[in-house]
């Protein structure tokens, strides 16, 4: 069979991630401490845990509603109020989703085109393009800068602005540099916006670990409310990613067309993981409090570690990655990423992976231990130090 | 301050930096601080806690419920005292309900524990009553879990 001429020639044109080969050499070095993950080290609290067991024990394994059970749909609605002051309709303006992933999809589906723009802030997680691509839309990377705080700044949205935007996405707290977006960088954003029909996936995977400030979406702005559709989920608040629990917000004509993606491509959310899922929402705050304190005394250890070695970073106020610029080191992110490896044996993820605005950073995760992080910030040093006495010597 | 007695608590073999860092606090403080808590004696010590099972190290802790008469102007204070005095003893809990002091003891045997207790615990003049209970195995103690956890099967993706 020759293949090639028989599948989809928009999944062919899809780039498979580069860091695959990365990956590949990382699993093969046994004693390899890695800032490389992009999920909790926690796991899920047990109290979570037991009330995914009692529904097996209830025999509770049926189908659920296509949304999504209505009391959980309740218990998310309640959530959104109570920690972010969000307003919506559990019957008509929400959908349970396997993960933040699905939704994102959804989204895209739902609003897309073929010949749609959609704006992507760059660096940021790679799924944004790959599947707005699949809908015939075309993306436009936005490249934010560290001077910015790699927010999406009103200027950088309006260059990027044509007839033919349909979509900005507002990827923040931002995997994977840190940034946060703040309300007067809404109120920017809107003003930029008003008068247009272009619509906003703000994806806030990551809103509940945002440090020392609370979270502000897009939402929250009553001007921007109805041209914002809100992604966000369990994995990252509730440490509960395999258990692929999200959910999609937004106004109810858009939501009622995503309901029939959802129906005749995924059916209902897991229901196991639903009955979890309403015990985090009921019982779960404290959970987050204590999971945020921690990555929070980790994330101000290792931005001052990282800045007493000499790798300037912004300080990122949101997520769990550090984004260090190591362009002072003469290395592209890639062979940093490689030779930090494979001389220290301590994984971080190129910058470049995350789009073009990612070169000359590399990514740092830490919800790893308080032991690994240290670990790794000495054979940091260490690998610096090599690195200048080579270069010194003109062997690098 | 209660955080950095919360990290130590959690993990006393954190550096003065990861600690400083942690707690929002500088070196100079935190070193302070914890001299501070030492001299007070609100930080009383810094132990490892092992699971002796897993070495050729014969133990046996016990649980006893002691019933004792208080003494005038001096309730349990004066007989807890006299217990806990005993190298044997670990732990000396004063509860409500129906016995009065927890004791908690550790001997190589089972006669040294059963020895401690009759020719030394039960004895004492205040004591009017025994029950021992031996602790047959320990599952989880100062948060900590005895058993070595099995890990999820790990496969790198890109997240």
């Amino acid at each position: 069979m020759n293949y090639d001429s028989i599948l989809s020639e928009r999944v062919k044109e899809l780039r498979p991630s580069g860091i695959r080969r990365f990956f590949d050499i990382l699993e093969e070095m046994k004693d390899a401490i890695s800032l490389g993950v992009g999920e909790p080290d926690f796991v899920t609290p047990w109290h979570i845990r037991d009330a995914g067991i009692y529904s097996l024990e209830k025999g509770f394994t049926k189908y659920t509603s296509n949304a999504g059970m209505a009391g959980l749909r309740r218990d998310i609605a309640s959530y959104l109020e109570r920690r972010f002051d969000l307003k919506y309709d559990f019957a008509t303006q929400m959908i349970v989703t396997v993960g933040g992933s699905e939704a994102i999809d959804m989204t895209m589906r739902a609003l897309l085109n073929p010949g749609d723009e959609v704006i992507i802030p760059v660096p940021s997680f790679v799924c944004y393009a790959p599947l707005a691509q699949m809908t015939g839309a075309k993306a436009v990377l936005a490249e934010t800068r560290v001077e910015d705080e790699f927010k999406l700044t009103p200027e950088l949205l309006k260059s990027c602005l044509t007839p033919k935007t349909k979509l900005v996405v507002v990827p923040f707290p931002n995997n994977p540099t840190g940034g946060i977006m703040e309300k007067a960088d809404y109120e920017a954003l809107a003003e930029v916006l008003r008068g247009t029909g272009v619509m906003l996936l703000s994806d806030e995977i990551y809103a509940e670990l945002t440090y020392g400030q609370h979270h502000f979406s897009p939402a929250n702005l009553p001007e921007l409310y109805d041209r914002t559709v809100v992604v966000n989920g369990f994995s990252k608040s509730h440490a509960m990613t395999g258990w692929r629990m999200g959910y999609v917000c937004g106004p109810a004509p858009i939501i009622k067309q995503m309901l029939k993606l959802h129906q005749f491509g995924i059916m209902s959310a897991p229901t196991t993981s639903q009955y979890a899922a309403i015990e985090a929402m009921q019982n779960g705050d404290r959970d987050i409090e204590k999971m945020r304190d921690e990555y929070d005394g980790r994330r101000r250890y290792l931005v001052e570690g990282l800045r007493r070695i000499g790798l300037p970073c912004h300080e990122p106020r949101g997520a769990f990655y550090v984004f260090p610029d190591i362009r002072g080191t003469g290395l592209s992110s890639d062979e940093f990423c490689e030779r930090f490896l494979m001389e220290e044996k301590v994984a971080v993820i190129s910058g470049a992976a995350f789009g073009p605005g990612g070169e000359g950073f590399v990514r740092c995760c830490y919800a790893t231990s308080m032991k690994d992080i240290a670990e790794a910030l000495t054979r940091l040093d260490n690998f610096l130090t090599n690195l200048k006495k080579k270069q010194g010597r003109g062997e690098a | 301050m209660a955080k950095l007695l919360q990290l130590l608590e959690s993990d006393c073999t954190l550096t003065r930096d990861q600690l400083a860092s942690m707690a929002g606090m500088t070196v100079e403080e935190v070193e302070a601080a914890i001299k501070r808590y030492e001299d007070e004696k609100i930080i009383l010590g810094y132990q490892a806690v092992v699971d002796w099972d897993r070495t050729h190290r014969e133990a046996v802790t016990a649980l006893i419920e002691v019933k004792v008469t208080p003494q005038r102007g001096e309730g349990f204070d004066r007989v807890a005292e006299r217990i806990y005095q005993y190298d044997e003893v670990e732990s000396v809990y004063l509860m409500s309900g129906a016995f009065d002091l927890t004791v908690i003891i550790s001997g190589r045997t089972l006669k040294e524990v059963a020895h401690f207790v009759g020719e030394k615990l039960a004895t004492l003049e205040d004591v009017t009553g025994t029950a021992t209970h031996f602790i047959l195995r320990k599952y989880k103690e100062n948060h900590l879990i005895f058993e070595k956890r099995e890990e999820q099967e790990k496969e790198w993706i890109f997240v």
